[in-house]
């Protein structure tokens, strides 16, 4: 018996020596990787450190690798939140912190939302045992606050998070600049929407003169600026077109005003909401901008989104936009919703190769990750998750994980409290119950 | 004297006013419904899978829809000179019905001239009627009606403990509310608990501020309406003189003497079970709890009282009462003997309420709890019309029944489904490939949303 146990316990050492090395091999699954070799039946995917190292259908799984049999199931990409607050807010009203939301002046462009970021948020398990492995994590705008503070036009510095278990969890500090234009940029800016365009405008300038300036301002030769030296320098980036401005905006001729603006500037933008951008679809192809979109959002919630419609997913594919899903239902703590977007989208005309894209690859390539992430191929971190059966059909949920190659665990507060109230009667109060 | 007094009392009593629409012969009731069925022709659809809401699927099976009813359903009908309508491969089941809608008191597009759900003025307001608040040019309505939504529920929010008297609606366009009210349905009153009211009056510094001030409120004006029926009561007697006509209290009443239904608002199990306790001091019964995010946690005590859940699938978090928010709630409220609902209390989610119920089923299957389509219908048809006190016309494909039918283009719970056609009362009032034939309301006019093409 204790010879049995030193017996296991070597093994784990030793397991746990070769644990760097340890492969791990994906067998026999339907693989969708989304990257150019599309969809492999009964193929192999090989993960060592984190790493896909091959996948396709004809590769010998090496000795002493740790198999996973996936026959029978559907193997894809992790799921890519492309805008959300997870891990900055535990509850969205009247309680929990609500680190997402900068207020007053003091810092626009510099409010980087990264260092607020909870890995150990409720949210994050609830959400990655549902598929959900990368995500991007974007300062809030909001309306005037108890004490009179309004939100900036310009909110702050998103990031990409992933949802491992491991440390290490910002992939990506940022990864875009939000603003708010449009009826919420108007509401920030105290009166119109050419106010939020002003501010926008006084503060991209101002970077320029500081670029140009910045001996003679550090010298005190130079004008004051409104801005602070972090927001300043934050702006820089955006001016090289490191970093996309991640623009709230709803309505067609607002956005036809966002394009000529990165026109003017040199800048990258991506459309956030765009509930119109069906209407002007060609010219934001042909600028290049990105709309993250709620495929379901069909009602005219304000005026400026007058001309809201279900099938404007596959209206904006079809003319070359590229996008993702970003519904107010799937941004925080149902994050996981993205697929029933996704599902949703190809019922009113998207491809469903398409609709996996935007879920998956579609935003890695949106915020410049998709060398490493957003699809099934050697060299890309291994976010994969194994579904027993098409992953936007809403009875499917997936069983199994990967985050950067490892197998997270399948539990979350949720499923503890299910588990909870699923036992029958043990006498005692649920508080025992395990 | 008298014969005004009794009049009048029997109207406070609630034995006539208390149903959306005029029975017949009755032309008294105060804003009386004016529903007429849209003409339709004898229909039967063919070779279907047939969900009939009793729990019962039928393969390659027909519904006969005429003069408004359902006539028949069952293998190889007669057509019998109907208009025949090809359903194989397809899917039937009763017009969803949503027990808590917003529609027309939150209308789209949301703007504060427009925001008409909450008399968040005082902590009760039975007095008013959510019917009177209702735009009947809310693009919403259409929306919902292409997502299957033949019957709905609108009520008023949940600022107050007692936000005043919800109203059920056929989903036909109207001019009028009154031309949309579920003839003969009962009324609802709103009751909320929990941290809406509290955090509504207390950020005022008035009561309630607590929980505990909740339930004293509510507690205060059962006790009013108590004792308003006993006046009214006693003075129809001859004993004494009736107190003044309270709106108020009439509804309250209305409660009291089981003619009105309750649906209350309320997250946490131990909010629901202290609610429990309040109807059973006064005497009513609580019809559904709404929302009733932790009903997993209390199956057993809402079994034993005869009360529904109504649930979202998956909403949690969005505030402190709905942190413990599970994808099963609905399930393990279902396995425990108690009536399930899925509700959706969104403008977007009404159009998918067959998705969200198929979200819950997933999550049962993933801990073996097996959920037949034929099952899962019920919570979005029969047990809603039940919690309405609709289910002698609606819910079901039982003969004698309004003919309120949905042809779903495949099992109405995948992602891909679309309701195709839809019925109410045997008219076709939605054809997906027809958009041209299709609704539209005022609102919509010249823009993209619903006719397919901006100005």
């Amino acid at each position: 018996m204790n010879h049995a146990i030193s017996k296991s316990i070597i093994i784990a050492i030793f397991f746990c020596g070769l644990a760097s090395a340890q492969i791990t091999a994906i067998v026999g699954g339907t693989v969708h990787t989304v990257g150019p070799a599309g969809t492999i039946e009964n193929a192999t995917i090989l993960i060592e450190d984190g790493v896909i190292t091959a996948v396709g259908k004809n590769i010998s799984t090496p000795s002493g690798a740790t198999i996973i049999n996936a026959a029978g199931k559907i193997v894809t990409p992790g799921l890519f939140t492309p805008f959300g607050q997870l891990g900055l807010v535990e509850i969205g009203n009247s309680a929990g912190p609500l680190d997402a939301v900068q207020r007053g002046e003091q810092f626009t462009a510099g409010f980087d939302i990264a260092d607020a970021f909870n890995p150990r948020s409720t949210l994050i398990a609830v959400n990655r045992i549902e598929g959900v492995t990368r995500a991007l994590i974007a300062p809030q705008a909001r309306r005037t606050d108890e004490q009179g503070r309004s939100s900036h036009v310009i909110s702050g510095l998103a990031a990409v998070v992933n949802l491992g278990d491991q440390p290490g969890h910002i992939d990506k500090r940022a990864a875009a600049l939000v603003v708010s234009l449009g009826e919420r940029g108007s509401s920030l800016a105290g009166a119109s929407r050419v106010s939020a365009l002003l501010v926008l405008r006084n503060a991209l300038d101002e970077a320029i003169d500081y670029r140009a300036n910045k001996n003679a301002f550090e010298r005190g030769q130079r004008r004051e600026y409104i801005y602070s030296i972090a927001d300043l320098e934050a702006l820089q980036g955006v001016l090289t077109g490191d970093i996309p401005l991640l623009a709230h905006v709803e309505r067609a001729s607002d956005m036809e005003v966002l394009i000529r603006l990165t026109a003017q500037y040199g800048i990258r933008a991506i459309i956030m909401g765009g509930t119109e951008a069906w209407m002007i679809a060609d010219q934001l192809a042909a600028a290049h901008i990105p709309v993250l979109m709620a495929p379901t959002a069909n009602l005219p919630a304000n005026f400026d989104r007058i001309n809201a419609r279900r099938d404007a997913a596959g209206l904006l594919v079809s003319a070359g936009v590229k996008i993702g899903f970003a519904g107010p239902q799937s941004q925080t703590h149902n994050a996981r919703n993205i697929t029933q977007s996704a599902g949703n989208a190809v019922s009113e005309g998207l491809s469903w190769d398409d609709a996996l894209r935007a879920i998956t690859l579609a935003p890695a390539e949106i915020y410049g990750l998709a060398d490493q992430i957003g699809s099934i191929e050697a060299g890309k971190q291994a976010d994969i998750v194994i579904w027993p059966g098409d992953p936007l059909e809403l009875t499917n949920y997936p069983e199994k994980v990967f985050i950067k190659g490892n197998s997270i665990s399948m539990v979350s507060r949720q499923t503890l409290l299910r588990d909870r109230y699923l036992q029958t009667e043990t006498g005692k109060p649920p508080a025992f119950r395990r | 004297m008298t014969k005004f007094v009794v009049a009048f009392a029997t109207v406070a009593l609630c034995l006539t006013a208390c149903t959306n629409g005029a029975p017949d012969g009755e032309t008294s009731t105060p804003f009386a419904g004016r529903y007429q069925p849209l003409p339709g022709v004898t229909t039967l659809l063919r070779g279907a899978t047939v969900l009939t809401g009793t729990g019962s699927r039928l393969e390659n099976a027909d519904v006969l829809l005429s003069d408004g009813k359902i006539v028949a359903v069952g293998v190889g009908l007669d057509a019998d000179g109907a208009e025949v309508v090809d359903a194989s491969g397809k899917w039937i089941t009763p017009g969803i019905i949503d027990i808590h809608s917003h529609l027309g008191v939150y209308p789209s597009p949301r703007t504060a001239s427009s925001s008409d759900g909450n008399e968040a003025t005082e902590p009760v307001t039975a007095q008013v009627w959510a019917e009177h608040s209702v735009w009947p040019q809310d693009p919403g309505f259409v929306t919902a009606l292409a997502g299957g939504v033949t019957s709905l529920q609108i009520l008023p929010g949940s600022a107050n403990l007692i936000g005043g008297r919800g109203v059920t609606l056929k989903n036909v366009p109207g001019r009028d509310v009154q031309s949309m009210k579920f003839p003969g349905a009962p009324y609802g009153l709103k009751m909320a608990c929990g941290e809406n009211p509290k955090r509504v009056y207390g950020g005022r510094g008035t009561a309630p501020s607590t929980r505990m001030g909740n339930v004293a409120g509510y507690r205060t004006a059962w006790i009013e309406a108590a004792d308003y029926r006993d006046k009214m009561k006693a003075a129809a007697e001859g004993k004494g003189e009736a107190p003044m006509r309270d709106l108020n209290l009439e509804t309250l009443v209305g409660v009291l003497d089981g003619e009105i239904l309750v649906h209350n608002h309320c997250y946490r199990a131990d909010e629901m079970s202290v609610m429990l306790d309040l109807a059973e001091e006064f005497g009513y019964k609580v019809t559904a709890f709404h929302h009733a995010v932790e009903a997993y946690k209390i199956g057993d005590l809402l079994a034993e009282n005869g009360t529904c859940a109504a649930m979202w699938a998956d909403w949690w978090g969005f505030k402190m009462e709905a942190y413990d928010g599970i994808r099963e709630n609905a399930a393990l409220v279902d396995a425990a003997g108690a009536c399930a609902i899925i509700h959706s209390d969104d403008a977007i989610g009404i159009q998918q309420l067959n998705q969200e119920t198929a979200k819950v089923m997933g999550a049962a299957a993933r801990v073996g709890i097996d959920i037949a389509p034929e099952h899962a219908i019920q919570w979005i048809t029969s047990n809603v019309a039940t919690a309405l006190g609709i289910a002698d016309d609606v819910g079901t494909l039982e003969p004698g029944k309004m003919a309120d039918v949905v042809l779903w283009s495949g099992s109405p719970f995948s992602v891909y489904t679309r309701a195709e056609l839809v019925y109410i009362d045997g008219a076709l009032v939605y054809d997906r490939n027809n958009p041209a034939d299709n609704p539209v309301t005022d609102f919509s006019l010249g823009t993209s949303s619903l006719t397919g093409g901006a100005l």
